[in-house]
């Protein structure tokens, strides 16, 4: 994007110079006597005055940790055991947090990654963007209050004034990372760190606040350093990349060369892992006209919205989806993309049998939804099955992974005990995890595994549709890939039918055969994948195809 | 406003009448009752017909169903009955008993929230793990003492050795200074152990790692962003904390001699003074209601997702 700007006075001391730096973690709460495991090891990189340099890696590579570390604040348990972190020459790695208090947010700013939780939910969004400045001397409220209001106009937020009474529950997951963006350039800092900034957002919103964090760092000359697991961002916004694997650095340098010549192995699986560099799955058009498994006709679901303090609450209808209409042949895979909001998630909740259709038909494996009987819905459940898209959340932390997988069964197909396990014990082999884990709490597993386990849990009622909400969202590149591919194979052995739910369109390229594309409520734009790929026909799918990362560098 | 106000009262209503009934009926359940308590000693020389004829006279003899209505028309209308042992309207003993438990009971929850607060904000901010860890035992060790044996240590302690607080003769404010102490440790051990429990997981969430990095110190981050966050658990808590408070005061009264709604309990269980122990019934069960009703008014104003997220999702049923 941007050449870098080398201020004329410090030509040769770099704005953050970070050498050697190894970091570990202790057991217990920081004690000094338990032995640090070490996570970061020997980590040297420089980031020049205005520079986006990208921190690329999988969960584990210990990219967090060294961001961290940077801006001084490691969890209680973590130590920076070598090396040096020098801040215009001086360093800073082993200052105590009442030195390193002035600086933060004044010279160092963080753009953090948890966007439901990283303002605090019970103060208004004005009162902590002030606190920024209140924190850094500034005394006159009339002035501060300036600023505030300035500052949210200047990061693209509507009605700045009603903002700055607002509470962050009020406010959608892009605008609420704008509000972070406010607070980290409110200062002017020299160096930004964004750790994940948008990994949370629909592509389209990431895209919106990608471009605006760009705009902004080049106005005051803000250095960054993006913390990222997906090399298609790192390819459009940063001057150079710095990849880690097990806390060591693979490969450095200019990003251009690196995504374009890779020296690294590891370089590579990740750029062929990475979506954006990803292409389309082998068309099967022959399949599309199979016998449909799932029809959706002009489904409408409306529901009762309550709003205001309780005791003065109104109630009001609100139309969540408003006319939608597809089908899915068997052993074909459809997807419904679009932002939140847009009724992907209601339509999906009314397949599975948990809201009634206020209007339109649905029918999944011939069963009518809208006149389900209550005696139908064990029918339903071996119909279809649900893979959700947390894998931390969808498994009980109290149940091993066997009962987990064979929960099902006890509830829908009672069959004696060796042989519940017996199919258990088939299909986590099937899914491709070792039979170790059936004995183990989901704890013990990694994202990846937990979602196999979710799909194993899915499958073990050998349902013929399988609804896969966001099953890839939130995990690494790496382990998306694989995740993907296994589903696919899954489909071509069991002759699965999947409705596939997600926001970003190079994901579903590699999946689905057909696609609608959901804006509001009502499909803007349906058909085969390919199709809609090279000739949108609507404006919005469009700007969700100019979202994915990756792209304008691709086609440069 | 005025809806969900009339609703919130009409539940309150409906409580204080199902504490009325089945405090009634278990009284008239037990065996035995006040007159004979009072009459049936032999120094009076009573006979039974006379016993009968007094019976008669309190309208003890009358229907269950008519006892009942005669009792539940005159709480409506603010006559509590009349303190068969004492001789005296009940109002008048509630009148006289009230103002002393109410002092000791509030000072005792301000006392209270005091120390948990205490104990929470050093085991917060203290960099010393040793002391830390000796403070999260302290509210087991509170909640384990009983509050008859503190009473009781208390006195030995500062009266009768030190001889710091006169055990006669003291006055009022004085006098109060034991007994708050008394009932304040057993009630402040619960919400100091919540209180830190919920500032810990307040402290974990990732907003507080965004104020740190806007140069906030973890004094300021927990006085301005975590305590807010962490009290609506404990303010649910001090709701349900009421009964123990009053059971306290029960036993507190006791132990230190104070003429209050405890003590006046304590002798109408003896003497099996069912008017006075039904208005002390419904009594706590008014406060009681009107505790948690302050709490749910409260608590959307400390947090203001509660007021707004009442949104429900109920479109068709399930299928």
């Amino acid at each position: 994007m941007s050449t870098p700007e080398i201020s004329p006075d410090t030509p040769s001391v770099p704005l953050l110079a970070v050498e050697s730096l190894s970091v570990g973690y202790t057991d217990a709460r920081g004690d000094a006597r338990t032995p640090v495991t070490p996570v970061v090891h020997g980590v040297s990189f420089t980031i020049r005055a205005g520079e986006v340099v990208a921190l690329v890696g999988e969960s584990g590579s210990g990219k967090s940790t060294i961001a961290q570390s940077v801006i001084g604040l490691l969890p209680e348990t973590g130590r920076i055991t070598a090396g040096s972190i020098r801040l215009n020459g001086t360093d800073i790695a082993g200052w105590p947090q009442a030195r390193l208090d002035p600086l933060r947010g004044a010279v160092i700013s963080l753009v953090p990654q948890d966007l439901g939780h990283a303002l605090n939910p019970v103060r208004t969004i004005g009162a902590q963007i002030a606190e920024v400045f209140r924190l850094h001397g500034w005394r006159d409220r009339r002035a501060v209050r300036e600023q505030v209001l300035s500052l949210l106009d200047r990061v693209g937020l509507p009605d700045p004034a009603l903002r700055y009474r607002q509470y962050p529950h009020e406010l959608s997951g892009g605008m609420r990372q704008r509000v972070l963006i406010a607070m980290a350039v409110a200062l002017r800092p020299a160096l930004i760190i964004a750790d994940e900034p948008t990994s949370a957002l629909d592509v389209t919103v990431q895209k919106r606040v990608l471009d605006l964090l760009d705009d902004l760092r080049r106005e005051a000359g803000t250095a960054v350093l993006f913390v990222t697991h997906d090399l298609g961002i790192a390819a459009d916004r940063a001057d150079r990349v710095v990849v880690l694997q097990g806390g060591q650095v693979q490969e450095q340098g200019d990003v251009r060369q690196v995504l374009t010549a890779p020296a690294h192995a590891y370089t590579a699986r990740l750029l062929a892992d990475a979506p954006a560099f990803h292409g389309p799955r082998p068309s099967r058009p022959a399949r599309l006209y199979a016998d449909a498994d799932v029809v959706v006709d002009g489904l409408v679901q409306e529901f009762s919205q309550r709003s205001g303090w309780a005791p003065f609450s109104r109630t009001q209808p609100f139309r969540a989806v408003d006319g939608v209409s597809f089908r899915v042949a068997r052993g074909t895979t459809h997807a419904l993309v679009g932002e939140s909001g847009s009724g992907k998630t209601t339509t999906i909740r009314t397949l599975l049998g948990f809201t009634r259709p206020t209007a339109g038909t649905v029918q999944v494996n011939g069963l009518d939804l809208a006149t389900l009987r209550h005696d139908q819905v064990p029918a339903l459940r071996r119909s279809i099955q649900l893979v959700y898209q947390n894998p931390y959340g969808s498994l009980d932390p109290r149940q091993t992974i066997a009962e987990i997988v064979g929960e099902p069964l006890r509830n829908f197909d009672p069959v004696p005990k060796p042989e519940r396990l017996r199919q258990v014990a088939a299909l986590i082999e099937r899914v491709g995890l070792p039979q170790a884990v059936l004995s183990r709490p989901p704890r013990a597993l990694s994202g990846g595994q937990r979602q196999r386990v979710a799909i194993a849990r899915a499958l073990i009622l050998k349902p013929q549709v399988v609804v896969l909400d966001e099953a890839v969202s939130a995990l690494d590149v790496t382990v998306q890939a694989q995740i993907l591919s296994l589903l696919d194979e899954l489909q071509r052995d069991l002759g699965l039918t999947y409705v596939f739910v997600s926001h970003d369109l190079a994901v579903v390229r590699q999946i689905a055969d057909t696609v609608s594309v959901l804006q509001g409520g009502r499909v803007v734009e349906d058909g085969p994948v390919e199709q809609v790929f090279h000739a949108p026909a609507s404006a919005y799918t469009r700007d969700l195809l100019a979202a994915i990362p990756g792209r304008a560098r691709q086609a440069a | 406003m005025i809806r969900f106000l009339l609703r919130r009262f009409g539940q309150a209503f409906v409580v204080l009448w199902a504490a009325f009934t089945a405090t009634f009926l278990l009284l008239q359940a037990l065996p035995g009752d006040a007159i004979l308590i009072k009459f049936q000693s032999p120094e009076l020389g009573l006979s039974p017909e006379q016993i009968a004829e007094l019976r008669t006279l309190y309208g003890a003899d009358s229907p269950l169903w008519q006892q009942y209505g005669a009792t539940l028309s005159g709480f409506l209308q603010g006559n509590f009955g009349y303190s068969l042992h004492r001789g005296v309207p009940v109002a008048d003993s509630l009148g006289q008993a009230l103002p002393v438990t109410a002092g000791l009971t509030v000072l005792s929850v301000i006392a209270a929230v005091a120390l948990a607060l205490l104990l929470a904000a050093v085991s917060a901010l203290t960099p010393l793990r040793w002391l830390r860890s000796a403070l999260l035992s302290v509210p087991s060790l509170f909640i384990s003492i009983p509050v008859f044996w503190l009473g009781i240590a208390l006195i030995q302690i500062f009266s009768f050795r030190l001889k710091l607080i006169p055990v006669i003769g003291a006055g009022p404010w004085e006098s109060l200074i034991l007994p708050v102490a008394t009932l304040a440790v057993p009630i402040s051990a619960p919400l100091a152990q919540v209180l830190i429990r919920s500032l810990d997981a307040v402290q974990t969430q990732p907003f507080v790692a965004v104020a740190r990095a806007k140069g906030a110190s973890r004094r300021w981050v927990l006085w301005r962003h975590v305590l807010r966050n962490a009290v609506p658990p404990v303010l649910a808590l001090g709701g349900v904390l009421f009964g123990e408070l009053l059971a306290g005061a029960v036993v507190t009264e006791t132990v230190f001699g104070l003429n209050g709604l405890g003590r006046l309990t304590e002798q109408a269980v003896n003497f099996q003074d069912a008017a006075v122990l039904q208005a002390v019934v419904v009594l706590a069960a008014a406060g009681f209601v009107t505790v948690n009703l302050l709490v749910d008014l409260i608590t959307p104003l400390l947090d203001p997702r509660l007021a707004l997220h009442r949104s429900s999702l109920s479109a068709g049923g399930p299928a």
